[in-house]
């Protein structure tokens, strides 16, 4: 109840604030501008928020339970870096060609880089909990500086890097919809809960209960890349969120996953939207981009996860 | 003896790469001319690569870990950080800021507290685990760049002109000032630890044993917490960030030299840093034809060679 009552206090929070002056009353006598303003750009904003926020901080969950490790989230394991390497592929070697094959290069990219870190990850023997986000967050850097070898080559550094700045301000009417892919993904990662838990306590166990363990995992990750591309995509990069969000959600919930995927979805919509608010706020009229406020937050929140992680501390 | 060797062999190679990149297409006519451009250029390489070499042998030292560099640690995002918040606290036109040496001064006694916070809260604990802390300074780098960017954004357009400069250093804008007045300190730096070398030999041999061996352990820390500052400071002023250099130079410095006495490691790391980027940046002006940065290779490389040395310092 009181959850519900937050949501819509911040998401009416963010329906009125921004630039364009725009007045409840003004809706309300059905003036054109304000309609416009307020369907046009308001609405699908705030849907865009909610479902990224909601879509990332699933993938986070669901990564780690297939990497079995607490500190995987699409922005430790590679996964963006991946989307964002098949994005300068489709820019540079199919740049005639329309969004649908951009998209399909970035999920193509993305889930083939998420699978290679996924399958290295099981050769290694010795799995401590800090090792696999440093690893991860290596082989992002590497795959990272081989986006900007190729940028660099056909000068696409700039446009890249607009990109690469989380931003809910261009999101309008028409361009944002590939966004809904989130809800029959994270409806599909909630139906599979009970087998991703399974994968998470490794592979024998899960082969020993009789389940198709390559199969689940392959899954996640598609479940994972789609969640976390289609957010790069539109908005653009939203570091740690999938990270911190699940982690904040167990620590107070328990590890169920079957029972913690809405809370997480619900507090990882409210987090972008807290954000998302705020950014706007700082130095009205202007904006400040959520990536830089959410790895701001989220990066503080990581370092202290780690720190009170008593295994290794 | 055959270290010795091996040293003459890197100090020609420096040689001889040095002359290369200054003395290409001389001729009576132009010397003036090109010299004049190239010089600043090759003494800013020359002088960043010694300090990025020496300051990640020293900090591995410290700490007695072989992955662990400066770098990776964040301390050049940090240095990047200190130079916006000048400038956003003090304005662009302060004396903070364009005076090199006050601005040095105060990037460095930051970066000092910085490095003295974060490394006094690990190693107080008993049992500190290395990969935690690398991942502690890992994230530590990439909250300082996002806090920067934010403070850009917030900026004012004409104050944002005079930072652009220092966060996109890069080899072929170098300051030439900034390049004269810096062989001072790195200079001092280098004698100093020529003087101290056979107490970093003992460092090595890990915190207890030199505790045993007579060294005051928390002493020599800070004292080489404000070396490795300084020299960070040098080079990331110099030509800018460069995540894994120092962590590739230190191990093939290691590879190459059996010895374990500091006196020869630092220079045979300095030698093999100024011949490796030298080297790179000669081959990506003249072989890759301009067609990308050295910094980008060297992340690549780097990125991967971490990744080996983390998995087979977990291995063994």
């Amino acid at each position: 109840m009181l959850m519900g009552l937050g949501i819509i206090i911040l998401g009416l929070s963010s329906l009125f604030i921004g630039a364009a002056d725009m007045q409840l009353q003004a809706i309300l006598a059905g003036d054109t501008d304000a309609l416009t303003i307020f369907f046009v750009s308001r609405v699908p904003r705030l849907i865009a928020i909610c479902l990224a926020g909601a879509g990332l901080s699933v993938a986070g969950l669901v990564m780690q339970q297939v990497c079995q490790n607490r500190f995987a989230s699409p922005s430790t394991t590679g996964t963006i870096d991946c989307a964002m390497l098949g994005y300068v592929f489709a820019l540079v070697f199919a740049s005639n060609s329309n969004s649908t094959v951009t998209m399909l290069s970035i999920f193509t990219f993305s889930i083939l880089g998420t699978l290679l870190f996924v399958q290295f990850l099981q050769r290694l023997k010795f799995k401590n909990v800090i090792l696999v986000p440093l690893i991860g967050i290596m082989y992002g850097n590497i795959v990272g500086s081989l986006t900007t070898f190729i940028a660099y080559k056909y000068d696409l550094v700039q446009s890249l890097s607009a990109w690469t700045v989380a931003n809910f301000s261009s999101v309008l009417r028409g361009n944002f919809e590939l966004l809904y892919v989130a809800i029959p993904a994270s409806i599909l990662a909630y139906l599979y809960a009970s087998r991703f838990s399974a994968a998470s306590m490794g592979e024998s166990f899960a082969k020993n209960i009789g389940l198709d363990y390559k199969k689940v995992v392959f899954i996640g990750v598609v479940i994972v890349a789609v969640l976390s591309s289609s957010v790069v995509m539109i908005v653009g990069m939203i570091p740690f969120l999938g990270l911190i969000v699940p982690n904040v959600v167990s620590l107070f919930k328990g590890d169920n996953m079957r029972k913690n995927l809405p809370f997480t979805a619900y507090w990882g919509a409210v987090l972008v939207l807290c954000c998302d608010v705020l950014g706007r706020v700082v130095i009205f009229p202007y904006e400040v981009p959520i990536s830089m406020i959410i790895s701001i937050v989220g990066g503080v929140v990581f370092i202290y996860l780690v720190m009170r992680d008593k295994s290794n501390a | 003896m055959r270290d010795r060797y091996k040293l003459i062999i890197l100090a020609v190679a420096a040689i001889v790469i040095t002359a290369v990149f200054l003395g290409k297409g001389l001729n009576a006519d132009n010397y003036q001319f090109f010299l004049s451009r190239r010089s600043p250029k090759v003494l800013a390489i020359i002088f960043a690569s010694i300090a990025i070499a020496v300051s990640s042998l020293i900090f591995q030292t410290i700490t007695n870990n072989r992955i662990l560099t400066p770098s990776i640690m964040g301390f050049d995002s940090l240095y990047l950080l200190t130079q916006v918040l000048i400038v956003s606290l003090f304005g662009g036109m302060s004396s903070l800021f364009i005076d090199a040496k006050l601005n040095f001064l105060a990037s460095t006694t930051l970066m000092m507290l910085f490095s003295t916070i974060l490394f006094g809260l690990y190693f107080r604990k008993k049992g500190a685990n290395i990969f935690s802390l690398l991942l502690v300074g890992v994230v530590c780098g990439s909250l300082f760049d996002s806090i920067a960017q934010f403070l850009m954004m917030v900026m004012d357009p004409n104050e944002f002109m005079n930072v652009q400069d220092s966060m996109f250093a890069s080899f072929n804008n170098v300051n030439g000032e900034l390049v004269y007045w810096s062989m001072f300190p790195l200079a001092l730096i280098l004698i100093y630890l020529f003087k101290v070398a056979s107490t970093l030999d003992v460092f090595w041999l890990g915190k207890d044993n030199a505790t045993s061996l007579g060294i005051n352990t928390d002493k020599v820390v800070r004292k080489m917490m404000f070396v490795i500052a300084l020299l960070i400071s040098i080079s990331t002023a110099l030509i800018g960030p460069v995540l894994f250099f120092g962590l590739i130079v230190v191990a093939l410095t290691r590879q190459l030299f059996s010895s374990y006495q500091h006196s020869v490691l630092v220079t045979a790391t300095s030698l093999l840093a100024v011949v490796m980027l030298l080297g790179g940046q000669w081959v990506v002006e003249n072989l890759l034809g301009f067609q990308t940065t050295i910094s980008v290779i060297i992340n690549f490389f780097g990125g991967i060679y971490f990744l080996f040395l983390l998995l087979r310092n977990k291995l063994n």
